[in-house]
């Protein structure tokens, strides 16, 4: 499918070859090719249930795999263990629920890997939080707890805690499904901004606003398939399969 | 009032030895209790099945059962030899610390998922994600249940009187002997006992208000 990418001489950033995923007899993710070079953005599209957020998750374990390999910067995903927190140590995430730590504060929140995986000192944890959380927009913050910031804030401040590991990828969970409405926003544009400075991102997404402004590449997932693997424009201008039109004929006719 | 200033002595050693009794096997009840939830809630088959083992057969035994298997079996099976003190801490830190586990483990549920998947997403170990991460708010979320079973293992202290250590539960029967009136002497027990539940009570109050406004 990415014949282009697979020729570069540095191996892809995610690579999923023959991915098979069931839960119990549903089968989630069916035969699922894919590669992300370096400093790619890809977005992830499809209609409910169409395994995206199963795919999205594959990708750092938390969802094991029935069969099939998944490489991230060119190394196997390793059993649980030692060697799969070293891995998900490199691979940002956000969730859709933030999932901030919420008996810490949000700078403690963004220290807390640094310090206990990273082996950083207290001090330097700190002063590369501060840093992230002004990046982010939400430096005034840094000593409440998550319960005390809206929606939007307590998101850029769960990037800004994924991006204190210095990922090599980042993986986005649907980040901005749980956020009332006037503040996606604010989270999309921090993403942009990621999406700028060049981080290799994999952006499960409901916000077509972003996969058209930020995205290289969009994948249209349905039924646990990938349906088309195409560019934004390509994608949304001409749809080459029924299930993408239909999808998308939903989704921009509202 | 003359019962308790003229045998001051009586009841200040028999009220010290019962809060030493109460430190020593409430830390030891947190710990082994924390230990078995950990167990209890771990991916291994084999631990699980040891935790949930240890908690069908110890939970709710009575209390004196317990008691007369330290101090009468455990003697004959010829292993570390303990003196009274430490056998009444052993009964009491095994038969609390059921109760504890299974408190521990219901905190562990009430905390979503997602917090562990974070933790894990970032890294952390197993250890890490339990430690930093889930227990620490499953204390917060099962404080008052919590400090239900250390005031019970407070009163339980009390057992240990029968089994030669002199705590507060035996003070009536030192100063039956001086002729004191019974009566009284419980009466002051009793107050004593309150007034070390009103410190746990406001212990658990204090932590309350702390951890409310963290969140």
């Amino acid at each position: 499918m990415t014949a282009a990418e697979g020729s570069l001489p540095t191996p892809p950033m995610i690579r999923m070859a023959g991915v098979d995923k069931y839960f119990g007899q549903l089968h989630v993710l069916r035969d699922i090719n894919i590669e992300v070079p370096s400093g790619q953005v890809v977005v992830v599209l499809g209609p409910s249930g169409s395994g995206k957020s199963t795919l999205c998750r594959a990708i750092n374990r938390l969802e094991p795999i029935n069969s099939g390999t998944i490489e991230v910067d060119g190394k196997p995903l390793p059993a649980e263990g030692k060697a799969l927190a070293g891995l998900r140590a490199d691979v940002g995430m956000v969730f859709q629920q933030f999932n901030l730590f919420s008996h810490k504060t949000i700078v403690d929140n963004v220290t807390l890997a640094p310090v206990k995986v990273r082996k950083q000192s207290a001090a330097e944890a700190k002063k590369a939080a501060m840093a992230l959380l002004d990046r982010v927009g939400i430096a005034n913050q840094a000593e409440k707890y998550p319960a005390q910031l809206s929606g939007g804030q307590q998101q850029r401040a769960a990037i800004a805690r994924a991006l204190a590991m210095q990922p090599k990828v980042m993986l986005f969970d649907e980040p901005t499904s749980a956020l009332d409405p006037e503040m996606v926003q604010e989270v999309l544009d921090t993403m942009a901004g990621l999406a700028k400075d060049g981080m290799t991102m994999l952006v499960v997404t409901h916000e077509m606003g972003f996969a058209r402004r930020a995205a290289h590449r969009v994948v249209f997932m349905a039924d646990g398939e990938i349906v088309e693997d195409s560019t934004p424009n390509e994608f949304f201008t001409a749809p080459k399969s029924d299930r993408a039109k239909d999808f998308l004929g939903k989704i921009l006719t509202h | 009032m003359d019962v308790l200033f003229d045998n001051l002595d009586v009841f200040a050693n028999g009220f010290y030895t019962t809060i030493q009794l109460f430190v020593v096997s409430g830390i030891g009840s947190l710990i082994l209790g924390t230990a078995l939830a950990m167990l209890r809630v771990s991916p291994v088959p084999v631990f699980r099945s040891a935790g949930t083992l240890y908690v069908t057969i110890v939970r709710n035994t009575p209390l004196t059962l317990v008691f007369l298997f330290f101090a009468f079996a455990y003697p004959r099976l010829d292993m570390v030899d303990l003196s009274f003190f430490m056998t009444a801490c052993v009964a009491l830190t095994v038969y609390t610390s059921a109760f504890i586990c299974e408190v521990v483990r219901s905190g562990i549920n009430t905390v979503p998922v997602g917090q562990a998947e974070a933790a894990r997403a970032l890294g952390l170990g197993f250890g890490q994600v339990l430690g930093t991460i889930v227990l620490p708010q499953a204390f917060r979320s099962v404080l008052p249940p919590m400090m239900s079973m250390l005031i019970a293992l407070l009163k339980n202290t009390t057992i240990a009187a029968g089994f030669s250590v002199a705590e507060a539960g035996q003070i009536r029967s030192i100063l039956s002997e001086r002729g004191e009136n019974q009566l009284l002497t419980l009466i002051f027990v009793a107050v004593g006992f309150i007034l070390l539940v009103m410190i746990l009570t406001s212990v658990q109050r204090t932590l309350e208000k702390r951890w409310s406004v963290a969140r």
